[in-house]
């Protein structure tokens, strides 16, 4: 591993240039369990609850009680953290939440131009794309032109709201319910609500023909 | 400081990549170093905006070159070794100094629920003045702090509209420098497209930011 000369502490902004960072962090995961600053189990444990746990099903939940509950609805407008907490969800990256909601008039859309806020609590953690270069620099110069790459054309009478996290506020889309999902109950809604329509680069799709016998 | 994170309106940054079916992590490696950055900020040594600071901080090149994670692990090593929880020497060598003293209890796994459940407040609970209203028009300042900050470059110098008071939040441009939490407002202030983008943009659409009452001056 290439290093700085030592002795030369203060160079701080000519930071390490790595070698393999699979090879970094196990010799830094063993230099900190040995000096008593991380627990192995606890760092197995805060994978798990990311890779298993919290992820945008959690946000589905939320969508759907807010398209079938008008009061839960009025709620998650007016105090999404309390909203949200609700269903059981709050904590790491969801303690301030704001819901903006899509109507055919208006469409929101998500990103974190200066690094890469999400609302983990509801989304789990970002999409490789959404701390990606090209969307960071992009969504607030040309939402549309971005939006178009991801499939979705936006009529030009449509308003598009871009909310840039620049704070500790995190933001859930609400999105619109998709026509012909009238008969589905709140478990069925929740399986139509994908991460990205929660981030707004997407429309919830009408459910398949037949998903609601 | 006016870095390459600061990449809002850039161009030249390729088309955005998705990927289909995309795990959490890519690699073992990645959920390790995440878990470290998580579990070394139980020791409260440095804030959030402190690692966000370090990461501005990776060279330009490398920065736009490096994965998320591992600028997160070239981050929080390197506030490790900052805040003398242990030395470069250790890292280098991946091996504890002869004689050094072992810091504990960790987080344990029994406390990662709890830790997660409660996260970390932004809020403060303490009176401060709101020099701002909604409905009134705001200009974000035309400043270039060489430190951390959260009003990005794009706005800067830009006429936008206060939409809503979110209440008082901590400070980065202090917080990150252990300069004090300093404690302010912080509003949701909308920008027009073409007041950040000219004409080119459509009239119809808007940025969004959240911006501290330090970040903004009357119209």
């Amino acid at each position: 591993m290439s290093a700085p000369p030592h002795g030369h502490d203060r160079d701080h902004d000519h930071q390490v240039v790595p070698s393999d960072p699979a090879l970094r962090v196990k010799a830094l995961e063993s230099l900190l369990t040995e000096k008593g600053l991380v627990d192995p189990k606890a760092l197995d444990a805060l994978i798990n609850k990311y890779e298993h746990q919290v992820g945008p099903r959690n946000g589905a939940r939320v969508v759907a009680r807010a398209w079938v509950d008008s009061s839960y609805k009025r709620r998650l407008m007016q105090d999404a953290t309390s909203a949200i907490a609700e269903l059981g969800y709050g904590g790491a990256q969801g303690e301030h939440m704001v819901v903006v909601e899509n109507t055919p008039e208006v469409h929101n859309l998500v990103v974190c131009t200066l690094c890469s806020c999400y609302p983990w609590s509801v989304l789990g953690l970002p999409p490789v794309w959404y701390k990606s270069a090209p969307y960071r620099s992009r969504a607030v110069i040309d939402p549309r032109g971005v939006l178009r790459e991801f499939g979705l054309e936006l009529a030009d009478e449509t308003e598009v709201r871009v909310w840039d996290s620049t704070a500790e506020i995190r933001y859930l889309v609400l999105p619109e319910r998709p026509a012909g999902s009238e008969s589905l109950d709140e478990t069925e809604l929740a399986a139509l609500v994908t991460r990205d329509a929660m981030i707004g680069v997407a429309k919830v799709a009408a459910p398949a023909m037949g998903a609601s016998a | 400081m006016n870095g390459v994170h600061d990449m809002g309106g850039m161009h030249g940054l390729g088309p955005v990549q998705y990927e289909r079916n995309e795990p959490v992590f890519h690699a073992d490696w990645e959920g390790r170093a995440f878990a470290i950055n998580l579990a070394a900020a139980a020791w409260r040594k440095w804030s959030l905006d402190a690692l966000r600071y370090q990461i501005e901080l990776i060279p330009a090149a490398e920065y736009l070159r490096m994965s998320y994670y591992e600028k997160w692990l070239t981050a929080v090593t390197e506030r490790l070794v900052q805040s003398g929880l242990v030395t470069r020497a250790e890292v280098d060598s991946g091996k504890a100094a002869a004689g050094s003293s072992k810091a504990t209890p960790p987080l344990t796994a029994a406390e990662v629920p709890g830790m997660l459940r409660s996260g970390a407040l932004a809020s403060r609970d303490v009176p401060a003045m709101a020099h701002f209203h909604t409905g009134q028009r705001v200009r974000a300042r035309n400043i270039h702090p060489v430190g951390h900050t959260r009003l990005p470059r794009y706005a800067r110098g830009k006429l936008g509209t206060v939409e809503r008071d979110h209440g008082v939040y901590v400070f980065p441009d202090t917080i990150a420098h252990g300069a004090g939490e300093n404690p302010q407002h912080v509003y949701s202030v909308r920008f027009t497209a073409q007041e950040l983008w000219g004409g080119q943009a459509s009239p119809r659409d808007s940025v969004f930011l959240d911006l501290w009452d330090d970040y903004l001056e009357p119209a």
